[in-house]
């Protein structure tokens, strides 16, 4: 257990570098400057241009300013927002209650609704089936803009019941605000979660042990439980663990239509004024949480399979 | 002895893609108090059909016609509790205990799942009796593998699991699906020992399910001979191997190799096996037989008695004594 963790952190540090070095690079390849960006496209003279320039390292070498950047981020410094004159870290904590909150609620949805849904498809026969199945190809073909755009129109504007935009106040209000957009950035997911369930508890269901079980004597819901759903945990902690890893990336889209003032949104809004001190630190944080999360799937992987062992060289 | 089991004429039709497809043709048999049963036949022969129809543990679809009894009570009307009631009583023992035995609980936990479940035996008096269990059945430290999970025990190791397990539910009838087909040659002989061993110690009924005929000879009273889901050959087990009646019955000896001669070539059956669905009319092993005359193919055959056995053969009495003189020329 130890040499797993003390492994996953190296490759967490690895991770974090090789993805900052990439975001860094593509940033200083795209065109257009942080300082046109600042001065909104006016001529500025010379001099106050080669000030600017100096004060954010903008005429030093690409690696240089990578160094800078980097050994800076080391001391816990992610530098400081060109256009907002505010230290990253300090934008960042402002929205990344909002991000981990929609996160959070879609994951739940996904779960309840997606696993719920598989295995009342996979046990329940003939038209319950069908209609699982249906469900699940509707939703599965509802990309996040467009569930946003529909969820908006029919539960916001038509019926009135939730808030189409802005992050609210207040727990209750604030889940009022974050309820359409988690159903939003929950459809495509919740749809593969309700295949893959299906399908994993069918499996099982046709298991050899379950005959055993059954064999047995065992009452029909004990079987179920204690062998069908107890093994197709696994391949569905798999998949879920995995479903929530995309969706912080997700995010940004549902964020920028829903118009709530998350990481995802900014993220997107600081690529386009070459932020990038802000790109920067927001990639980062995605990129840790998305190991993370990877990480816990595979202490979940191992904790429900008692066949894989943590830290083998296999994985 | 009264009989605790009896099956008549029990036909199977089980629901495929292509439509019903019969595998099991009036099947009738007959198992006693302690009386061990062996049945014999190659794949698809109907053989576990047979046996998944007396523990009501067919496919969803299946069709079932005939009659089941056990111990007085219609199996096949059963439902509801009293079904479950009725398989806790039959215990069965499949082929391949690593795919039987749930690979992700551990051993403890597979053996007195019905113990707590059913029976509601306290959780530790539960693995007491598994570990005295384990002891019976000859495996080591049993305290240790209890705490163990299928995939650190040998495929040996997991059958005995698996037949201590049948034993600590106290069944009546024990339904061993080739259980030693999975295992290697010396387990074989270690399992089926233990297993023959334990039956008769409790006077336990078995119906033993089997290809190997001679195997079936060494542990059973009475053997069932299954061809293309009917039964051709019912004799007392120590005669089988020695006076077969039905041609089949004899080919089946015949294809075991002899250790004590080196043949030439090895015989084998000509033809292959067929279900009871693609079985041409007439003897359904007419097209294989090597003494089939045209009447075998247009007439079906019956069981008639013979010499204390049952056979299905129309020249059962012409080839008596002759069936087995091409092998040992």
């Amino acid at each position: 257990m130890l040499r797993f963790i003390a492994r996953r952190g190296a490759m967490l540090v690895a991770t974090l570098l090789v993805a900052s070095f990439a975001i860094y690079g593509a940033l200083y390849l795209a065109p257009g400057s942080p300082i046109a960006a600042l001065t909104g496209g006016r001529t500025v003279p010379p001099e106050v241009m080669a000030q600017l320039e100096a004060r954010y390292h903008l005429n030093e070498p690409f690696l240089t300013r990578y160094w800078i950047w980097l050994t800076s981020a080391l001391h816990g410094d992610l530098g400081e927002s060109i256009p907002l004159h505010e230290q990253v870290s300090t934008l960042i904590a402002q929205r990344i209650g909002v991000t981990i909150s929609l996160v959070l609620l879609t994951s739940v949805i996904i779960i309840v609704v997606g696993v719920g849904l598989g295995i009342v498809g996979a046990l329940g026969r003939g038209t319950v089936d069908t209609g699982v199945l249906f469900a699940s190809t509707v939703s599965a073909a509802l990309p996040a803009f467009a569930a946003a755009v529909l969820l908006q129109f029919v539960f916001g504007v038509m019926l009135g019941w939730f808030p189409v935009l802005g992050t609210g106040d207040g727990f209750v209000d604030g889940l009022r605000h974050l309820t359409l957009p988690a159903l939003a950035l929950a459809a495509t997911s919740v749809a593969l979660v309700t295949r893959v369930t299906r399908t994993a508890v069918r499996e099982e269901l046709g298991r050899e042990h379950v005959q055993t079980a059954i064999s047995r004597g065992l009452p029909w819901s004990g079987v179920v439980q204690r062998h069908v759903l107890r093994n197709a945990a696994i391949p569905i902690t798999t998949v879920v663990g995995i479903t929530i890893a995309s969706l912080i990336a997700l995010a940004a889209i549902v964020e920028t239509a829903f118009g709530l003032n998350g990481l995802g949104a900014y993220l997107v809004q600081a690529a386009q004024n070459k932020d990038f001190a802000v790109v920067q630190g927001i990639s980062l944080v995605l990129v840790f949480a998305f190991v993370i999360t990877n990480v816990v799937i595979d202490i979940a992987y191992a904790l429900l399979d008692p066949r894989v062992t943590l830290g083998s060289r296999a994985q | 002895m009264s009989s605790l089991l009896e099956v008549r004429d029990l036909t199977v039709q089980l629901k495929m893609d292509a439509g019903p497809r019969e595998v099991i043709t009036g099947t009738s048999l007959d198992i006693g108090e302690g009386e061990a049963m062996g049945l014999v036949g190659e794949s698809g022969s109907g053989k576990s059909m047979t046996a998944k129809a007396i523990a009501r543990l067919l496919p969803d679809g299946a069709t079932v016609t005939g009659s089941v009894t056990f111990d007085g009570t219609d199996v096949l009307a059963l439902s509801g509790d009293a079904l479950l009631k009725h398989r806790a009583q039959v215990a069965v023992v499949f082929q391949d205990p690593r795919a039987h035995i749930n690979p992700v609980r551990r051993i403890s936990d597979f053996m007195t799942e019905s113990l707590r479940i059913l029976d509601d035996v306290p959780k530790a008096e539960a693995v007491r009796k598994a570990a005295a269990a384990l002891d019976e059945v000859g495996i080591d430290d049993p305290g240790k593998r209890l705490k163990q999970f299928p995939h650190e025990l040998s495929g040996g190791m997991l059958q005995r699991v698996m037949i201590a397990t049948a034993l600590l539910s106290e069944p009546r009838l024990l339904l061993a699906d080739e259980c030693t087909t999975a295992l290697d040659v010396t387990t074989q002989a270690e399992v089926m020992a233990i297993l023959d061993d334990l039956r008769r110690d409790r006077g336990l009924s078995m119906l033993f399910i089997t290809h190997d005929l001679e195997l079936a000879g060494a542990v059973c009273d009475r053997t069932c001979v299954m061809y293309a889901g009917q039964i051709v050959e019912t004799s007392a087990a120590s005669r089988l191997h020695e006076d077969p009646l039905h041609p089949y019955s004899a080919a089946l000896v015949q294809a075991r190799p002899d250790i004590s001669s080196t043949a030439e070539r090895l015989v084998a059956i000509p033809g292959r096996p067929v279900s009871a669905f693609e079985a041409p009319s007439g003897c359904r092993f007419a097209p294989r037989c090597p003494h089939s005359l045209d009447s075998c193919r247009s007439t079906d055959q019956v069981l008639t008695d013979l010499d204390g056995g049952v056979v299905r053969c129309g020249r059962a009495t012409d080839l008596r004594g002759n069936l087995l003189d091409g092998a040992h020329v």
